[in-house]
């Protein structure tokens, strides 16, 4: 949206694709929002294939075969594609009433739905404390919010200070102090129990390393679970972007390291919908051909301190007994994994091939870092290859009837 | 709205998901998997996973989180 409005006040002709049927993607939905009139806005359409700076968009409900295709071409293209949540596996996390908390967060503020009555909340990093917040709104009770990491990196950031942050966190820490929510450190959620749903979790204490402490055992009917977030890169990667350490990079300007292609928010690095607005703003000012005054510098160096802060931790591996599912779409287990590992893993794609990891409906999206930091455990070398892990052509499913009428070209209107 | 779930009429308002719709009605999941035959529902709620499929109007695979309800739909679970 930002992206957009920028372009927009700089004169340039803007189309807005949305995959959203309402504007303001994952962290303003249920809030109305507005763009600048002169936007295109197309709602309910994904962008499922890119070549050059030709998008290959389909709108309509979604997976519906009824959806209509458009190709357009651009002059500059703003990718703000974001993120969706990582989770790393525990044994039971496969089971009914195991959501990401970005789940229960969508589900909370779309549907006003809460996801369970007794509910624990684990993971690492600050999106967790707002999750526990609409969780509480919508009526469940929120035993406790394990968060892996002490959280104390901050002070080793003392450069990173930012008062309109700081307050951000202080507000949501005085929040669940008065909704009587526990915020218990080093401590995660390990394992799910339950036959055909969650009924207790074990809840460890942890070592810096994220090793287990100590266990015990409460009774819940749903657990929230996000180790940070993995970036959306299939278009990125589709347009040839270079990446570094894991995101799109970016110049000041968003540029990327294609010409015409430029891109903001949480594909270049997590950093929470503010600084992915002003990252919009300047990168869409920049496709149009234009210049923002913006300043991104402070929001950055806040957005390092808090991911130094809230790492995941290799001691998570330890968590896994042989029948953990690694891949949930084709439920390859630990132990399929690391037979498959031991018999040949030159890289990502032999690994895919030999285990079947990441082959699924999700085609990796959920388990491609979890499985290649294992593989690269068990063979005690990285073979981590990042634009392999998120090399996806067709960016978003589509059915074959959809593929076969597609149009080519750009269609006049008639 | 009127919309009908494995075959039985339900009342739904606009702007419900077909996951919102079945966890309003108490139903955590509604598939099972291909090979060991698990149950699953909604894991990631934001359209990725592919966890929660059903079938809407006679089409299968379809992500029951992104999928908005219109009058007179008909949703099936496996």
């Amino acid at each position: 949206m930002a992206a957009a409005n920028a372009a927009a006040r700089a004169g340039a002709e803007v189309v807005l694709v949305d995959g959203e049927p309402t504007l303001g993607g994952q962290y303003y939905r249920g809030t109305p929002q507005r763009v600048d009139p002169a936007v295109e806005h197309l709602a309910e359409s994904a962008v499922w294939a890119m070549e050059g700076l030709r998008l290959h968009i389909r709108t309509g409900a979604a997976d519906s075969p009824h959806r209509t295709g458009t190709v357009v071409d651009a002059d500059a293209v703003v990718l703000a594609t974001g993120a969706h949540d990582r989770v790393v596996p525990f044994p039971g996390w496969d089971l009914p009433g195991v959501y990401t908390a970005g789940a229960a967060q969508t589900l909370a503020k779309s549907q006003g739905i809460a996801v369970g009555a007794r509910v624990v909340v684990s993971g690492t990093g600050p999106f967790l404390l707002p999750v526990a917040e609409s969780l509480v709104k919508v009526g469940a009770r929120v035993l406790g919010v394990c968060e892996a990491n002490s959280g104390t990196g901050w002070l080793r950031h003392p450069r990173a200070a930012n008062p309109g942050k700081m307050a951000e966190l202080a507000h949501y820490a005085g929040m669940l102090l008065k909704l009587r929510v526990p915020l218990w450190r080093k401590t995660a959620v390990v394992a799910a129990h339950g036959t055909d749903r969650v009924t207790a979790v074990t809840i460890a204490r942890l070592n810096p390393d994220w090793t287990i402490r100590a266990t015990r055992r409460i009774e819940v009917d749903a657990v929230c679970v996000g180790h940070g977030f993995t970036p959306r890169l299939e278009l990125a990667v589709a347009a040839g972007c270079a990446l570094k350490d894991g995101f799109v990079a970016v110049d000041e300007r968003g540029a990327t390291s294609v010409p015409g292609v430029y891109a903001a928010g949480e594909i270049t690095g997590i950093g929470g919908a503010d600084l992915a607005a002003a990252e919009g703003e300047v990168a869409g000012a920049a496709a149009a051909g234009s210049e923002s005054t913006k300043s991104l510098t402070g929001a950055r160096r806040f957005a390092a301190a808090l991911a130094d802060a809230h790492p995941i931790k290799p001691g998570w591996q330890t968590w896994l007994t042989p029948e953990t599912l690694v891949c949930r779409c084709e439920e390859v287990t630990y132990q399929a994994l690391c037979a498959a590992t031991d018999l040949d893993a030159a890289g990502v794609r032999t690994l895919k091939l030999t285990s079947r990891v990441g082959l699924g409906l999700c085609q990796g999206r959920m388990c491609g870092r979890n499985a290649t930091e294992l593989a690269a455990t068990r063979l005690d070398q990285a073979f981590f290859d990042e634009a392999a892990l998120h090399r996806r052509p067709i960016a978003t499913p589509i059915r074959l009837s959809e593929l076969a009428e597609t149009p080519l070209e750009p269609q006049e209107d008639p | 709205m009127k919309v009908t779930i494995d075959g039985v009429e339900h009342t739904v308002e606009p702007g419900q998901t077909v996951a919102g719709a079945l966890l309003r009605l108490g139903r955590i999941s509604w598939r099972t998997t291909r090979n060991a035959d698990r149950p699953r529902g909604v894991f990631c709620g934001i359209g990725v996973c592919f966890d929660c499929l059903v079938e809407v109007n006679g089409v299968p695979d379809v992500r029951a989180c992104q999928r908005l309800l219109v009058d007179g739909d008909a949703v099936g679970t496996s």
